[in-house]
């Protein structure tokens, strides 16, 4: 397993930017007076995913990560910067296909689960007899743990687990090696969530499939991922290997991420709560964007972007306070 | 927690609720019991449809028809309350029964500031005046932990974010000083770290004004951090009631022990999860015997035929043979 995850990048993102026109309806503007507004969701963000690997981007709400995999998925267009698929099976660039995150709503009700998990198949012409998208389905349902005759049924039938179950065959049905998933298990009871993790990890390593996972739970991330990436306010503040990251975080936002979860096995019931809120990313304050929440901000950090360093074990991170540790720096 | 007295704020004893429907009456909830003293946060766990959030709206006499309680008392203060009318219900909640729902947005009037809403809910409750009420908003606010309270109670709803937007549903909950807080799931819709804010300050009032908290969540990360003790449901049942360190740590049912199994731990990385097959019956198809007993490890004989009652288990009760003479 270590030696495929070592690989070369499947999916390489570079410089990424994506704005979006939030400007008020052009008659108010000009009555008011105002100029148009540009909302900065993804603000120049590299990473790489290895191929056979699992990259995670973790953050709050509002900090791009959903945007990201719509940017990477081509559901929105970037408004800069360039995306980069290796070339995969055939020689051709790996085929992505993503998996959303409330299976109440990425299913249609009014359709069977055999014709859902049959579409991908039909809209591009992967098989050409109805007999072979037939036994293809069954397939699928059973790879995912359901069995061939649920085919028959509607989602309404199945429980939020089983739904979901659907949407991964759905994904694997035009045999992607690319898979994007957007909170997969966010809306699933804890119970459930397990079965589809381990499902997840059971397809990783019979199919080799590659993953960028995007959540905000930090502990289905660390169980997931071989590499991390915190997002805060439409930047990666820090990136790196899975067992560092959980190990020694460096950037501040990503100890008050660590601090913060509730933990089941080692509670903290009187901690002290550092205060603030994630900022309006219409409004992101100037310099280093975690600033006014940081506890050791510094007068630089209100003036300057930090850039992104790497250190010796390969972690990256954007924080002038890690920059000043210079002995572990290597630029 | 030495302090709390022996009476309890809240005693619900063998509460049944129905809804009757096509296909025959759906029992949503069976024979729950369970109190809490003041000072205490009891949490309520469980999957989604379990009853946990039932348990508390029959509690408040919120439910939707047709659905009615069909059997067992509630206790408030000593005095019952599930045989009062609308009306008397009314006058109860708000001024001795405290609530916070999931979503902080939906629980506030767009159209008014916080100030209004909260002045609206003291005079509703307290004999004040308007400048006193507004006073007390402005105090209250502060209590909760809102930046500036003098500016920021004649803001909209639509000003705050998501937290301080709970801090202010928070606030109204406690307007009146309820005896009782029921939050259903009141850091589901927030970030980490701002439900960890949330939930240190929900802790400290309790403890300050000895308020009974029901605090239902499906987090057993919020549980752990928040309450003192842990009633468990499955399936419109309680299945266990405990200490929340016996609950968590040393439990005496099979599925809070697979629950605790399935979350993924942050020590260290394990290859696959420990996973509970199946899921939860529907309301109307639960088995005969135990509930859990389709998806349990240890299904004897027994648990298929008898029904388990919450009974005696370490320090607390847990509805399983296995505690109670065996499977077999």
């Amino acid at each position: 397993m270590t030696e495929i995850r070592q690989k070369m990048p499947a999916f390489t993102a570079e410089h990424l930017v994506k704005t979006f026109d939030v400007s008020a309806p052009w008659l108010s503007r000009v009555v008011e007076r105002k100029p148009r507004q540009l909302l900065q969701a993804v603000n120049d963000i590299s990473f790489t995913v290895p191929a056979g690997g699992c990259l995670s981007i973790v953050g709050e709400s509002g900090c791009g990560k959903s945007t990201v995999a719509r940017l990477v998925t081509g559901l929105h267009k970037p408004s800069g910067g360039e995306l980069r698929f290796a070339p995969g099976r055939n020689g051709a660039p790996v085929s992505v296909q993503m998996i959303f995150q409330d299976p109440y709503a990425s299913l249609n009700p009014r359709w069977r689960v055999k014709n859902i998990v049959a579409e991908p198949l039909r809209e591009l012409k992967l098989l050409k007899t109805s007999a072979a998208i037939t036994d293809r389905v069954e397939e699928l349902l059973e790879t995912v743990g359901l069995s061939a005759s649920d085919g028959e049924k509607y989602p309404h039938e199945f429980s939020g687990g089983q739904r979901q179950r659907i949407s991964i065959a759905r994904a694997l049905a035009s045999e992607p090696e690319f898979l994007v998933c957007d909170e997969p298990t966010s809306a699933l009871d804890v119970s459930v969530q397990a079965q589809v993790l381990n499902l997840m990890r059971r397809l990783q390593d019979e199919l080799g499939l590659t993953y960028l996972f995007i959540s905000h739970d930090m502990s289905v991330v660390r169980h997931m991922s071989d590499r991390i990436a915190v997002m805060y306010l439409g930047r990666i503040v820090e990136e790196g290997d899975t067992e560092e990251l959980f190990a020694d975080p460096r950037h501040p936002y990503t100890q008050l991420l660590l601090q913060t979860i509730p933990n089941v096995q080692k509670p903290n019931r009187d901690r002290v709560v550092g205060g603030g809120e994630v900022p309006s990313p219409l409004k992101p304050p100037s310099g280093c964007a975690f600033h006014p929440r940081c506890p050791v901000a510094t007068a630089r950090c209100s003036v300057e972007i930090p850039d992104v360093r790497t250190l010796t074990n390969g972690t990256r991170v954007a924080c002038h306070l890690v920059d000043e540790r210079a002995a572990d720096v290597s630029v | 927690m030495g302090e709390t007295t022996d009476q309890p704020i809240l005693e619900v004893r063998n509460l049944t609720v129905e809804f009757p429907g096509r296909h025959g009456t759906v029992a949503a909830l069976s024979d729950v019991s369970l109190n809490i003293r003041a000072g205490e946060i009891l949490g309520v766990v469980g999957e989604s449809g379990a009853g946990k959030s039932m348990t508390g709206l029959a509690i408040q006499g919120l439910l939707e028809r047709p659905g009615h309680i069909s059997g067992g008392e509630i206790w408030l203060k000593g005095r019952r309350i599930d045989t009062l009318d609308d009306y008397e219900m009314q006058k109860i909640r708000g001024r001795e029964i405290g609530a916070i729902f999931q979503d902080p947005l939906t629980s506030l009037n767009p159209l008014f500031t916080v100030g209004a809403q909260l002045s609206e809910t003291i005079r509703q409750h307290l004999n004040m005046n308007k400048t006193q009420a507004r006073a007390r908003a402005v105090e209250l606010l502060g209590e909760v932990g809102i930046p500036s309270p003098d500016e920021r109670v004649n803001h909209y709803p639509h000003q705050f974010s998501g937290g301080m937007r709970q801090r202010v549903v928070i606030a109204l909950a406690l307007a009146a000083s309820p005896k009782l807080l029921i939050a259903d799931e009141p850091t589901t819709a927030l970030d980490v770290s701002i439900q960890a804010q949330i939930i240190s300050l929900l802790r400290k009032l309790c403890k300050e004004k000895r308020t009974a908290v029901m605090l239902v969540t499906h987090d057993m990360g919020v549980i752990a951090e928040a309450a003192d003790r842990v009633a468990v449901m499955y399936a419109g049942r309680l299945i266990e009631l405990g200490s929340v360190n016996q609950v968590l740590h040393a439990s005496t049912h099979p599925y809070t022990r697979g629950l605790m199994a399935s979350i993924p731990a942050l020590a260290a990385r394990v290859e696959r999860l420990n996973q509970i097959d199946g899921s939860m019956p529907r309301p109307g198809a639960i088995p005969n015997g135990c509930a859990f007993n389709p998806r349990c490890k240890s299904t004897g004989p027994r648990c298929i035929r008898e029904r388990p009652e919450l009974m005696p288990a370490g320090d607390g009760a847990s509805a399983c043979w296995l505690n109670a003479g065996g499977i077999q």
